[in-house]
């Protein structure tokens, strides 16, 4: 009962395709896989916005949407049709192919993410034995949209925030794949589905989630920051920053369009946690051995929203930083940590099972923090803030 | 030389034209990463997962991205007031054909020399990293170096000057 509970999907998907003639059996098993991603994201997209609207909304001190259906649940049905009954406005003066291409193939692309995520047990819809430089290769691909938004628009705005969104996602994609390069190393595989079984081991009961290692911990909170600058989002959103760009390199896009990029950005988001949650939070292994009864897929997607709910606060929470604080952050701070994480893991590697390996690796990563830390300190003048009141 | 071949052939081959004869500058840079990705999906096709995903994530992900940002902080997209093609377009041509005349030959070459093999071999990513970092770990160092050479060119010739009053 637990087992089939758990292969669910799986089981129905093989009942599906069962149904059909042989010769359209491989074809259609893909096809179902591919619509389930279509149909599952966007649902999830959904959830995510009227959370982060309604959550929001608290941490503001304000209601949020609650007009639309009991507690405004149906908000974002309401914003759906919205969008699609919306005028497609494209700007005279906008190159109009490449206007039309942009969101298009930013969508496009940031579903191909999704092709190697394990989502469960057996749930994977491509096994690929390069399946992270497929994930990161897509991820560097949807630069060149934002770019072609921005460009196409001919508006200052538009072409601001795309240089902004391009210079941003270029200098973060490094720490990112650093960062995930210590799991690879831990590992040995770039099998996502490798790097899941690996965590997939329980010691007392406890799991052997890479996050629970000295590097691993230094590495996922380098591969988050990384991550939410890679989606643009707050603290890291000044290619959308309202107050300075309109909304930066989809200023020009208005109905469908919009929603596109709209859509695009929080499946992007869903997907870089999903990343997150199989490189270091155990993908769909249970967080302790006497849960493992519970479905797979459960805990896949429940610590995929686990993490866009961190990143809700952190949004509520955090201001917008500086060009200059973003990129000294990026290049002085974090490129090198993440690059003496990587010489962490190699030490954790080479010393073997034991204590020593806890103590050492722990002492780098906070050595490494505060020296780091203070060094990057020294030059500024840090004083107790002073006020000068208008008389 | 299946049907999906002759759609990859037609896709580069298209997008590299388009590089070469669009007005627009701009325009010129997204078809070649056209070309790029067409490229990449013949490694693809060919079951080279680790040369496709490089092509995809280097040239598409950094190589184009570094071509628009040139063209956008040089001069503009439009086309320049001397016409498309530059003047030389005939001695460029000649030196293009001789440099492909010289690859295809050695390419066609090269069948000869080695043990002909009757399928392809399976490389995992496992391998390419073994090779890598043994057999090849001393062209990889060297690359490496000049890599770090370039940055740390490209980093004094953008910094400014001590004495320089800014």
């Amino acid at each position: 009962m637990v087992s089939t509970l758990d292969q669910i999907f799986v089981l129905l998907k093989h009942w599906i395709v069962g149904q059909l003639p042989a010769g359209l059996q491989s074809f259609a098993g893909v096809l179902l896989s591919v619509v389930c991603i279509i149909a599952v994201f966007p649902a999830l997209f959904a959830i995510s916005v009227l959370l982060e609207r309604k959550g929001l909304g608290r941490m503001q001190n304000r209601l949020g949407p609650n007009r639309v259906g009991p507690y405004g649940i149906l908000q974002p049905v309401a914003d759906g049709i919205k969008s699609l009954t919306k005028e497609d406005i494209v700007p005279v003066g906008a190159d109009s192919v490449v206007h039309f291409l942009a969101p298009v193939s930013m969508v496009a692309i940031v579903f191909m993410g999704y092709a190697v995520l394990p989502m469960g047990r057996n749930m994977t819809l491509v096994h690929m034995d390069a399946a992270l430089l497929f994930y990161f290769a897509m991820g560097a691909s949807t630069e060149l949209s934002v770019f072609m938004a921005g460009w196409s628009s001919r508006n200052k705005y538009s072409l601001l925030g795309a240089m902004r969104a391009v210079a941003q996602m270029i200098s973060y994609e490094v720490p990112l794949l650093l960062s995930s390069v210590g799991v690879v190393m831990a590992t040995g595989s770039l099998s996502l589905d490798k790097i899941v079984d690996v965590q997939n081991q329980y010691t007392f009961g406890l799991p052997h989630w890479f996050i629970f290692t000295p590097w691993g911990f230094a590495s996922f909170v380098l591969f988050a920051i990384a991550a939410t600058a890679e989606t643009n989002r707050s603290p890291f959103d000044l290619p959308e920053g309202e107050s300075e760009l309109v909304a930066g390199y989809f200023t020009e896009y208005s109905g469908f369009k919009f929603a596109e990029f709209f859509l695009a950005e929080y499946v992007g988001m869903l997907s870089v946690s999903g990343l997150g949650t199989t490189l270091f939070l155990g993908g769909w292994s249970a967080p302790f051995a006497f849960l493992q009864f519970v479905p797979s897929w459960i805990w896949f997607f429940s610590k995929v929203m686990l993490s866009i709910c961190v990143m809700i606060w952190l949004r509520g929470t955090l201001p917008r930083l500086r060009q200059d604080q973003l990129m000294n952050f990026a290049w002085k701070f974090v490129i090198p940590f993440t690059l003496l994480n990587l010489v962490d893991v190699a030490v954790w590697h080479f010393m073997g099972e034991g204590w020593a390996r806890w103590i050492v690796c722990s002492a780098i990563v906070v050595i490494a923090y505060v020296v780091m830390g203070r060094a990057g300190m020294r030059r500024k003048n840090i004083a107790p803030r002073t006020y000068r009141y208008a008389e | 030389m299946n049907p999906v071949f002759w759609i990859l052939a037609v896709l580069t081959v298209i997008g590299a034209l388009a590089a070469v004869t669009l007005k627009n500058t701009v325009h010129c840079a997204l078809a070649v990463t056209v070309a790029f990705a067409g490229l990449a999906l013949f490694y693809l096709q060919l079951d080279a997962q680790f040369a496709g995903f490089a092509q995809i994530l280097i040239y598409i992900g950094a190589v184009a991205i570094l071509v628009v940002f040139a063209i956008l902080l040089t001069r503009g997209s439009e086309t320049p007031r001397t016409g498309l093609f530059s003047r030389s377009w005939f001695a460029g041509m000649t030196i293009a054909a001789a440099v492909f005349a010289v690859l295809g030959w050695a390419v066609i070459q090269s069948a000869h020399v080695l043990p002909h093999e009757s399928a392809a071999p399976a490389v995992d990513v496992n391998q390419i990293g073994n090779a890598l970092l043994n057999r090849y770990v001393l062209p990889l160092e060297i690359i490496a170096l000049l890599l770090t050479a370039a940055l740390i060119g490209a980093v004094i010739v953008a910094m400014h000057e001590k004495g320089e009053s800014k």
